[in-house]
């Protein structure tokens, strides 16, 4: 019964439904590639300076305990409200997951399999490409995975700040106790939390080299 | 920063009932965690279900698994403990059965050659020993419930969100700052306790 509701307030404001899903995956796709963009070189960087790898460790480490809302919550001061200030949280959320798999990833490589590769003459530009990379691209998927979840989920509270998207819906739902409006939100962004830790979970088997995991 | 001096006590309410409702959740969840985590370590099988159906509770994103608990258990702090417990299983059950795999079959062995039971082997042998494995668990879970607990205030559940909301909604950034840093704050610490007692298990363990 509820649900039928739900899709008679969906069906009746197809607009808005598709604007919000819209401004969510966009606003969750901006934010984990901006962070990817950060923090896939920042950890290949760091990876072979123990004292930068340290540094960068402690930080992911604190960073991944603060709470999403918290987050967006200091930046709204800072930044204001809507879309670039939601983007801005989200980036800095997305990174520890795929800064700490990068750094993880990376060490967790075998020192034999890379001197291996230096005696027969390796550059380390080489090894890196051909060796460090292709083992640590599993590990680092799974970051991404974790980061896509979790930006996913942190783009709902982004209505809290004039973000858009889908929490938009929950929100009002809630103000005014409209369960079928609450559903058309809630509904549509767990079945894309869900799609999306299935595909990257499906992309982390496809990268993972045979013989391996 | 003066704001935050002044209302002091309205902060550390806020906190109070913060670690109360987390507190709460956590041991829901560990309440429900240990013994299917002990189970799921001797069955390949309880270990997968459980996995799948936590690990898909996991996913849902926090504001939207609150939503849909309203239908069935209302605003307020009962739907909140029911998110939090369900977001918390999927890292307890597992650190729960992978500890318990990590004893060592000859300490087992070792154990059960000198006549002891299931039951004494489970709470004199393997619990201890997973003991660092199960309290990493504990950390990932503390900081995830006091993660959503922030959330949670906006279903009316109290604590540190509260203020946040009431920041946001009155444009009071004074406000926003004493929530939300008091929180980060707590769940910071929180993380570092555990961390130190982690690490305190683990090293009595080879001592």
């Amino acid at each position: 019964m509820m649900l039928v509701d739900a899709w008679h307030y969906l069906t009746a404001h197809p607009a808005q439904f598709g604007a919000a899903l819209a401004v969510h995956v966009a606003l969750s796709a901006a934010a984990l590639v901006i962070a990817t963009a950060i923090a896939i070189p920042a950890g290949i960087y760091a990876a072979h300076r123990s004292g930068v790898a340290f540094a960068a460790i402690n930080a992911a480490n604190i960073g991944r305990t603060l709470p999403s809302l918290a987050v967006l919550a200091l930046v709204m001061p800072l930044l204001g409200t809507g879309f670039a200030p939601s983007l801005f949280a989200l980036s800095l959320l997305a990174l520890p997951p795929i800064l700490l798999n990068t750094l993880a990833g990376m060490r967790s490589i075998d020192a034999d399999i890379v001197d291996a590769a230096r005696g027969m003459g390796m550059t380390p530009r080489g090894i890196l490409r051909r060796i460090e990379w292709p083992l640590a691209l599993p590990v680092i998927f799974a970051g991404l995975r974790t980061a896509a979840i979790q930006v996913i989920s942190g783009a709902v509270l982004a209505a809290f700040i004039g973000g858009g998207g889908l929490g938009d819906f929950i929100t009002a739902g809630i103000a005014m106790m409209a369960v079928p409006q609450l559903l058309v939100g809630a509904i549509p962004v767990t079945l894309l939390a869900l799609g999306a830790d299935y595909a990257f979970g499906a992309l982390q088997r496809r990268v993972t080299p045979r013989g391996l995991g | 920063m003066s704001w935050f001096l002044r209302n002091i006590d309205l902060v550390a309410v806020a906190l109070g009932q913060h670690v109360a409702i987390a507190l709460t959740a956590l041991a829901i969840a560990f309440a429900i965690a240990l013994p299917v985590g002990i189970a799921a370590a001797r069955s390949e099988r309880v270990y997968g279900v459980a996995m799948g159906v936590a690990g898909l509770l996991y996913t849902i994103p926090t504001l939207a698994f609150l939503a849909l608990l309203i239908p069935l258990v209302g605003l307020g702090r009962t739907n909140a403990i029911v998110a939090m417990v369900a977001f918390s299983l999927v890292v307890l059950i597992r650190n729960v059965a992978t500890g318990i795999r990590g004893v060592s079959p000859d300490v087992v062995d070792a154990a059960r050659g000198m006549g002891m039971s299931a039951w004494q082997l489970l709470l004199r042998i393997e619990l201890p020993l997973a003991a660092p494995v199960i309290v990493a668990g504990l950390r990932v879970a503390a900081v995830t419930v006091i993660s959503v607990t922030v959330v949670a205030a906006y279903i009316n559940a109290g604590g540190l969100g509260t203020l946040i909301f009431n920041g946001i909604s009155n444009d009071h950034a004074p406000k926003i700052w004493s929530g939300a840093l008091t929180a980060c704050a707590l769940a910071v610490a929180v993380d570092g306790m555990l961390a130190l007692v982690e690490r305190r298990l683990a090293r009595a363990r080879l001592g």
